[in-house]
C-alpha cells in the first residue's frame, strides 16, 4: 500500500478529545465529525485535511476510545498518519476502519510531499532520507487489506 | 515465569490471540456506534448472554437527538434480550465492579476505562466500537498479548495521601505514554493496605499511562468484597514474573498531589498549588464515585458550608443508596452539595457540569485534556480529601489545611 499527500504536522500527545471533542459525539450526522475534527488544536486544521498526511509527534490518539477519532480523520480524507508512537486503542480503531498507520520518526514540514510506503516500510517527507515504519502484525496487514474489520468479517465465513 | 496477564490470556508476551471473551460491555456513546457496524456486519450476535449495554455517559439524555440514539439502543437490547442497565443505573465500570467480573476473566468494554476491572485480577481492557461489533459477531476478539510493568508497592498510605494520589504519582513517574501497550501489574507488600474502591482507582487510571490494563492479584480483600455481592471468588497465586520493567512505591512518602492542567502526568505536592482559586468542584466518576470516596467527602463538609460550587455524582443508584442509608448523602446537600444522578457526569464535556471560558474546576476524575470538560475551562486532578479541604477554602488547599 503505497500513500502520497501533504504533511499536515500535529504535535505529540495529541488525545482524541483534541481530535474530536466530546460534546459533537452525539449525532448521526458523521460529516460533523470532520467538519470538527482538531478543533480544540486548531481551528483551520479541518480545512487542510483532505488528502493529507498527518503527522504527529508520540502517542497520538492517547486517551478515550471514541472511535470518531478515527472516522473524523477518515471522513475528511486523511490518507494516513505517521507518529512515532500511538495509543493502542486508536491504533486499533484506524486499522479497524482501513485508514492506515504508519509508526515511524518522520520530520515534519507543513504542506510538504510525504509518501508512505507500508509493504517496503518506510515513509519519506519531501527530499529528505526514508525513515523505516514499524511493521504491521499480520493480522493488522489482513484487515487494511480488506478496507477494515467490517469486510473482513463479511467476507469470512 | 508467566505474568497474570500472560496467564490469563495464556500466551507469553508478544503472541497474538484469539480469545472467547467472558463479559463485553459498551456504554450508551461507544454502543449506538457498535451497533451500527455490526448491522453493517450482518452476522447474528454470537453469546448475547456475555453481553452487556450500560448507559452512563449522557443520563439523562441531553437533548432529542441524544435521546432517539439511545432510544435506539434501548430496542435493539430489548429485541435481542441484551442486559441493560439503563439511565440511573451507574458507570459502566461501577456496575461491573458490583459483581459482575471475576478474577481470571477476560474482560472487554468499549471504552478506555475498562482496564479499571483489573483491579479484581481480570484481565480488562478498552477497545473502540468496530472491536465491539466484532465481539457481538462472533464473541471473540483478537488481542496481542502484553509486556508487563511491575509496580511493587510497600508500606501503606499516611496523612491526608489516598490511592488517588499514588495513582497521580504513577502516572507521573511514567507518563503519558510510559506504559503504551504494555500491562501494569500492582504487586507488593502494600497491596494489603489498598481497599477494593482504592485498588479501582489505581487500576483506573492505567490508560493514562497508555497500559492495556492494570492488574491486581485476587486475594482475601476481593474475596471478601465480591462475597458482598453474593459472588464466590479464589485468590490468585503470585508468582515471580518476567516484568519488561518495574518501579517501587513507598505508600508511607505518596503525599497528596494535584495534575495541573492540561496533562495527567503533571503531578505535584498539592502545597505548590494551593491557593489557585477554583470555580467549581466536581467529585465522582468512575475513578472516585465510589461509596468511600462520598463518606470521605461527607465527613470532611458535615456540618459546614463548601465555599465553592460543588458537584458530586454517585458512581452507581447502589453507591447513591447506600449514601443515603449511611447518611452521607444527607451531610452532603446540608453542606451545599449539588447531587447529580448516577453516570459520567461533566467529566466528558457533554452535560451536568459543564465549566465556561476561563473557569477552573477541581475534579476527582481522571483525565484534565484541554477543553476537556468546557471549551477555554481548567481541569486539576485531585483526590476527594483534597478536594474535600479546597471545597472548604474556596480555593485549591491540602486535606487538613482548611481553615
Amino acid at each position: 500500500m503505497k500513500i502520497a499527500g501533504r504533511a499536515v504536522c500535529v504535535p505529540a500527545d495529541v488525545d482524541t478529545d483534541l481530535i474530536i471533542a466530546g460534546r459533537y459525539l452525539r449525532t448521526r450526522d458523521r460529516s460533523l465529525w470532520a467538519a470538527h475534527a482538531f478543533e480544540d488544536l486548531d481551528r483551520t486544521l479541518a480545512g487542510r485535511l483532505a488528502g493529507a498526511v498527518v503527522v504527529a509527534g508520540p502517542n497520538f490518539g492517547c486517551g478515550s476510545s471514541r472511535e470518531q477519532a478515527a472516522i473524523a480523520l477518515r471522513e475528511a480524507g486523511v490518507k494516513a498518519v505517521v507518529a512515532p508512537s500511538f495509543a493502542r486503542i486508536f491504533y486499533r480503531n484506524a486499522i479497524n476502519l482501513g485508514l492506515p498507520i504508519a509508526e515511524a520518526a518522520l520530520e515534519c514540514a507543513e504542506g510538504e510531499m510525504v509518501e508512505v510506503d507500508l509493504e517496503a516500510g518506510f515513509a519519506r517527507s519531501g527530499d529528505r532520507p526514508p525513515v523505516r515504519v514499524s511493521p504491521l502484525s499480520s493480522r493488522m496487514r489482513a484487515i487494511l487489506a480488506a478496507g477494515g474489520l467490517v469486510e473482513l468479517l463479511k467476507d469470512s465465513p | 515465569m508467566a505474568t497474570l496477564a500472560e496467564r490469563i490470556l495464556g500466551a507469553p508476551a508478544g503472541t497474538c490471540v484469539d480469545r472467547a471473551i467472558d463479559r463485553a460491555y459498551a456504554m450508551d456513546g461507544t454502543g449506538v456506534l457498535a451497533l451500527h457496524t455490526f448491522r453493517q456486519i450482518g452476522r447474528p450476535l454470537a453469546k448475547p448472554g456475555r453481553l452487556r449495554l450500560i448507559f452512563d455517559h449522557i443520563v439523562p439524555a441531553n437533548n432529542s437527538e441524544t435521546a432517539g440514539l439511545q432510544a435506539e439502543l434501548r430496542r435493539f437490547a430489548d429485541e435481542n434480550c441484551i442486559a441493560l442497565r439503563d439511565i440511573g443505573e451507574g458507570i459502566c465500570h461501577q456496575l461491573m465492579s458490583e459483581g459482575d467480573v471475576l478474577p481470571g476473566e477476560i474482560v472487554i468494554g468499549a471504552d478506555s476505562h475498562t482496564c479499571t476491572l483489573g483491579a479484581f485480577g481480570a484481565f480488562a481492557t478498552g477497545v473502540g466500537a468496530t472491536d465491539m461489533a466484532a465481539i457481538w459477531a462472533t464473541g471473540e476478539l483478537w488481542l496481542r498479548v502484553p509486556e508487563t510493568i511491575n509496580l511493587r508497592l510497600t508500606g501503606r498510605l499516611e496523612g491526608g495521601a489516598e490511592a488517588k494520589d499514588l495513582a497521580l504519582a504513577y502516572v507521573a513517574r511514567l507518563g503519558m505514554d510510559g506504559g503504551t501497550y504494555r500491562a501494569l501489574e500492582f504487586t507488593g507488600e502494600g497491596v494489603a493496605s489498598l481497599s477494593m474502591a482504592g485498588r479501582l482507582t489505581c487500576s483506573n487510571l492505567a490508560i493514562e499511562v497508555g497500559a492495556k490494563a492494570g492488574l491486581f492479584y485476587a486475594d482475601d480483600i476481593t474475596r471478601a468484597y465480591l462475597a458482598g455481592f453474593g459472588v464466590a471468588a479464589s485468590p490468585q497465586l503470585i508468582e515471580d514474573a518476567d516484568y519488561a520493567r518495574a518501579y517501587d512505591f513507598d505508600l508511607g512518602a505518596v503525599e497528596p498531589l494535584v495534575a495541573v492542567p492540561h496533562r495527567v502526568d503533571s503531578a505535584r505536592p498539592v502545597e505548590r498549588v494551593a491557593g489557585t482559586p477554583i470555580d467549581q468542584i466536581f467529585v465522582g466518576t468512575c475513578t472516585n464515585g465510589r461509596l468511600e470516596d462520598l463518606e470521605r467527602f461527607a465527613s470532611a463538609v458535615k456540618g459546614r458550608r463548601v465555599r465553592v460550587r460543588t458537584i458530586v455524582i454517585p458512581a452507581s443508584r447502589r453507591v447513591l443508596a447506600d449514601a443515603i442509608r449511611s447518611g452521607a448523602l444527607a451531610s452532603l446537600v446540608e453542606a451545599g452539595c449539588t447531587i447529580g444522578p448516577p453516570g459520567c457526569g461533566p467529566c466528558l464535556g457533554t452535560h451536568l457540569g459543564v465549566i465556561g471560558e476561563g473557569e477552573v474546576c477541581l475534579s476527582t476524575a481522571n483525565r484534565n485534556f484541554r477543553n476537556r470538560m468546557g471549551v477555554g475551562g481548567e481541569i486539576y486532578l485531585a483526590s476527594v480529601g483534597t478536594a474535600a479541604a479546597s471545597a472548604l477554602a474556596g480555593e485549591i488547599t491540602a486535606p487538613g489545611g482548611a481553615a
